[in-house]
Parts: structure tokens; sequence; C-alpha cells
């Protein structure tokens, strides 16, 4: 058992980066993330952690910045949200293609407009094409951990391809909760620094990010393709690994009292407690619910989703971010929805829309969630409702 | 010509090979070619130095004009990367340079 501190989750991010010895951190401070790199900043200028600890002018240039030394054969940490991963977008293509492997928190905010700091899944689900691995925790603990695995799957030679690790703004970030840290010589011998891809080096010089025209570049967005399938094996040995030397075991996705269920709520990041804690309180009054947290969101867990629901009736997606104009209304429920088709199930899905700009969730709206997936669930797909439904918005 | 397939290529489209940038001939993007009209050509240099793919080349090879002149030099375009921009075109002193539409 390691040394357990009190931790908000973005002090438990920057303990972990620490522990991994990063070699360079690209930082520019935006909320709800500050805090990781102004902590990070602290265990530089302490002699604590030996990183070059570079203070860029953006986003943009915090990722760009990245890339560069990502491509030299340093670990690269940087953590970012909201309208800060909205700058990096076109970077975080470029690296992903380069297949550079780095690790990036985001601390989840939503996305302007009106200006809002506070936490929802839009800034997140706004990256989910863009080639990196993503993963969302529910616990400070959980984005502690998070960032072990990261590295280690972001340069394994079968992946080679960077990283998001994520936790809720505030509701992590802000809230202390203890946290058990390992010794540095622990993380580094679960991830150790593999420099296992091809580096910029005067010595034996190569070209990166060439041009790629009309007769090569689908190639490589083929090859990533692979990578990412690829990835999920990593990251199924990772969290074994993982589980063996600390005791802590991760999924692609978390079960709850699914196995008699006939509804359920899906979900991902720290409103899933609340869930949880609901399910507990209508599994007393006999109510058949459970619940199915999704970690792992690139590469997308599908076969294991279908697998925990196929029993169940009806499952109601809740997604902290809107796709206006889409079907499903959310990107989660849009997933979990093709899911289920693919894997030749009856099950059926209602989408619902929550905590959009820091919109707390109650018991009472997950409880109405639960009503309304009860109220359907012996209904036919045709009779199910067309559109997502908003959760705890004023009419 | 076959082309390597998405698992032959290397990962992350990273190029192994040094300097391997002339295998690439950019003249294929070309849809008008310079010409030099070596008897209008006053062997001022100004295209060399203005053509942004260093495609003019300047040759030691003799050149006597029609109306007696002598050059020790020739400036030549070297079609395998000259892009067609027409820059030279534009930029020579005596309009020596046609740009003349590519046929394939
Ligand atoms: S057309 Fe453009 S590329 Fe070709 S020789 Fe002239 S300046 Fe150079
Ligand atoms: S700019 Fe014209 S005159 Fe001068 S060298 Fe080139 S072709 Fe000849």
């Amino acid at each position: 058992m390691g040394k357990v501190l009190p931790l908000g989750g973005n002090y438990a991010v920057a303990y972990a980066v620490k522990a991994c010895d990063v070699d360079v951190i690209t930082a520019y401070p935006i909320s709800p993330q500050t805090t990781i790199v102004e902590r990070l900043s602290e265990f530089v200028a302490n002699g604590e952690l030996n990183a070059e600890f570079l203070h860029v002018e953006s986003e943009h240039t915090a990722l760009s910045v990245a890339i560069g030394a990502a491509a030299v054969g340093a670990r690269t940490y940087s953590a970012t949200c909201s309208q800060g991963l909205a700058l990096m977008n076109e970077l975080l293509y470029i690296m992903s293609y380069i297949r550079l492997p780095m690790v990036l928190t985001i601390v989840n905010r939503a996305l302007s407009a009106p200006i809002n700091i506070w936490n929802d899944h839009s800034d997140f689900m706004s990256v989910n094409d863009s080639g990196w691995i993503m993963m969302m925790s529910a616990s400070n603990q959980e984005a502690y951990d998070e960032i072990l695995l990261g590295y280690r799957i972001a340069e394994d030679p079968r992946v080679l391809l960077p990283v998001i690790t994520s936790m809720d703004g505030y509701i992590q970030s802000h809230v202390v909760e203890p946290v058990e840290i390992v010794s540095d010589e622990e993380a580094i011998s679960f991830a150790p620094k593999r420099r296992s891809w091809v580096t910029l080096d005067p010595d034996k010089p190569v070209t990166m990010g060439p041009v790629g025209d009309p007769s090569y570049y689908f190639e490589f967005r083929r090859q990533l393709w692979e990578a990412m399938k690829e990835s999920r094996k990593v990251f199924d040995e990772a969290t074994e690994e993982f589980a063996k030397r600390f005791g802590r075991k991760y999924s692609a996705i978390e079960t709850y009292m699914l196995e008699d269920a006939e509804v359920a709520i899906v979900g991902m990041g720290s409103f899933m407690g609340t869930i949880k804690a609901f399910v507990d309180r209508a599994r007393r009054d006999g109510v058949k619910v459970g619940a199915l947290r999704v970690k792992l969101y690139r590469p997308f867990p599908s076969e294991d989703i279908a697998r925990a629901l196929s029993n169940v009736k009806l499952v109601g997606v809740m997604d902290r971010a809107l796709m206006p104009g889409s079907a499903a209304g959310g990107h989660l429920h849009h997933e979990v929805a093709f899911a289920l088709r693919q894997a030749g199930l009856e099950t059926k899905t209602i989408g619902f829309i929550a905590g959009l700009g820091g919109r707390l969730l109650t018991m009472d709206n997950v409880k109405q969630m639960v009503n309304v997936l009860i109220n359907y669930k012996d209904k036919t797909v045709k009779e199910l409702p067309k559109e997502p439904i908003f959760i705890g918005v004023r009419e | 010509m076959s082309l390597p397939g998405w698992k032959q290529l290397p990962i992350g489209a990273v190029i192994l090979t040094p300097g391997s940038s002339v295998e690439y001939k950019t003249g294929e993007w070309r849809t008008l070619r310079p010409e030099i009209d070596q008897e209008k050509c006053i062997r001022c240099r100004t295209c060399w130095m203005y053509c942004p793919e260093g495609a003019i080349q300047e040759v030691e090879e003799p050149y006597k004009t029609k109306t007696g002149r002598e050059f020790k030099l020739t400036y030549k375009v070297d079609y395998d990367y000259c892009k067609g921009c027409g820059i030279c075109a534009n930029e020579c002193p005596v309009k020596a340079i046609t740009m003349v539409e590519e046929v394939i």
C-alpha cells in the first residue's frame, strides 16, 4: 500500500505526472485545469521533478511544442479544457497521425457560448474523432491512475498514439479525496520510458509530417484505424498488470447491478456516482435498475457494452454534451445505440441530455430518468421518444 | 507503378531516407510549361534567382545568336521539378520566357 494523500483531482494528476518522470511539460493555464500545471511548476522549481517546464503563449502552441518534444523522444505532458482544447484542435490530429505518444489531461468543462467555466463533456466529446485514445475517470484516484495507464499504453510500440485522460471539472478537479500515490520507482517500472518510436536525431535524419498527396494520405488514415483497434488489447493488458501491482482493477466499462436489470442508465464521469447511489435506493424499493459507466471512450468498447446490456429491456443513455441536429442527441447515445444494433440485440435506447454547463444532477433528476425508462420499457421501438429528453432544464 | 500499401508504409508517414525529396517529381503538377527563347535571352540570371523551385538551371553551354552575339552560358528549365508557376516568365526583363499549355 502506497502513501495516501488528501488530493483534489488536479493535484492527484500532477503527482502522477511527476511519478512518471516526464521530460517536457507545456503549460497554458485555463480553469479548471490551472492547478495541474501550477503544481507541476512547483515540482520543477523545487527540484522534485527534472523536466523542461515551458510557459507558452496559447494552447495552440502548447500542443505544437508538445509535438516537437515527443518528436525528439521526450515523455511529454500537457493539460487543458474547453476553449483551450478547441484551440488545440488542429494539432490534436497532427499529433495522432504522426503517431507521437503523449498524455494530455482534459478537465472537462463546457464550451462557450455563453461563457461557462463549469463542468460538462462538450469539450471532451468535441475531439472524439481526433485519433487519440480517450479515457474518462470518475474519482480522483482514477484520474491519478489514468496517467500511469496513459503513458504505458501510449508508448507501447503496438500503439504509438497520444492519450487523453480526463476528469470532471470542479466536481473532481477541486474536491479533495483520499488518493493513494505510488513511488516514482513503481510508476516508472509500470510505465517505463520506452522511446519506442522513430525520433528526430541529427545522426539519423528522418522527415516527419510530410505532404500526403491523394496517392498516400488514405493509407495513413487506415494505419491509424488499426493502431486504435490494437490499443484495446494493450489497454486490457495494462489494466490487468495495474491491478496486479497496485490492487485497483479498471475495465473499459464499469457495470453496476446489471445482472437482473430491466432498465439501466449508461453514462460517463462523476455523475455516475449519483446514479449508483440512486440505483441502491431504487433497488431497496424493488425497482430492477442498473448502471453502466463507460471509462474507455476511444477505442469505444462496443462489444463489452452490448454484452453487459444484452438482457436489459430499455437503456437510458445520459449525455453531458449535445450533438445538435443529430438523431441521437448526444455522442454516447449514438455510440451505444450502434453497439447494441451491431450486436443484433433487441435492447432499446432513449437519450437523456443532462448536466450541461455545470447544471448539477439531483436524485430527483435521476428518479425522473428511471421513471421514464420504467414507463417505456414494455413499449415498442416505434413508441419511443424520437428526441432526447432534457433532464433538469427549465421549460 | 504499384505503390506500397498501408501495412508496408512507415508508421505515421515518417520518411526514413534523408534527401529523398528529389525523387518526388513535382513537375507533374504543372499545367503550363515555361519555354525559354534562347535568341531573346540576355543571360541576366533573373529567372534563376526568382524561381521558387530552383528549377532554372544555369548550364555551361555556349550559345551564339543569329545576330552573332555569343554567350558562354545557357539557362534551361528542369522540367522534373518546374511546377509551372510562371514567376520566371513574369520576371524576365526581355520577355524571353513563354508559358505554353501542357498537353498530355
Ligand atoms: S515556371 Fe515557376 S517553377 Fe517553373 S521555372 Fe519558372 S519560376 Fe521556376
Ligand atoms: S530572366 Fe529572361 S533574360 Fe534573364 S536569364 Fe532568364 S530567360 Fe534569360
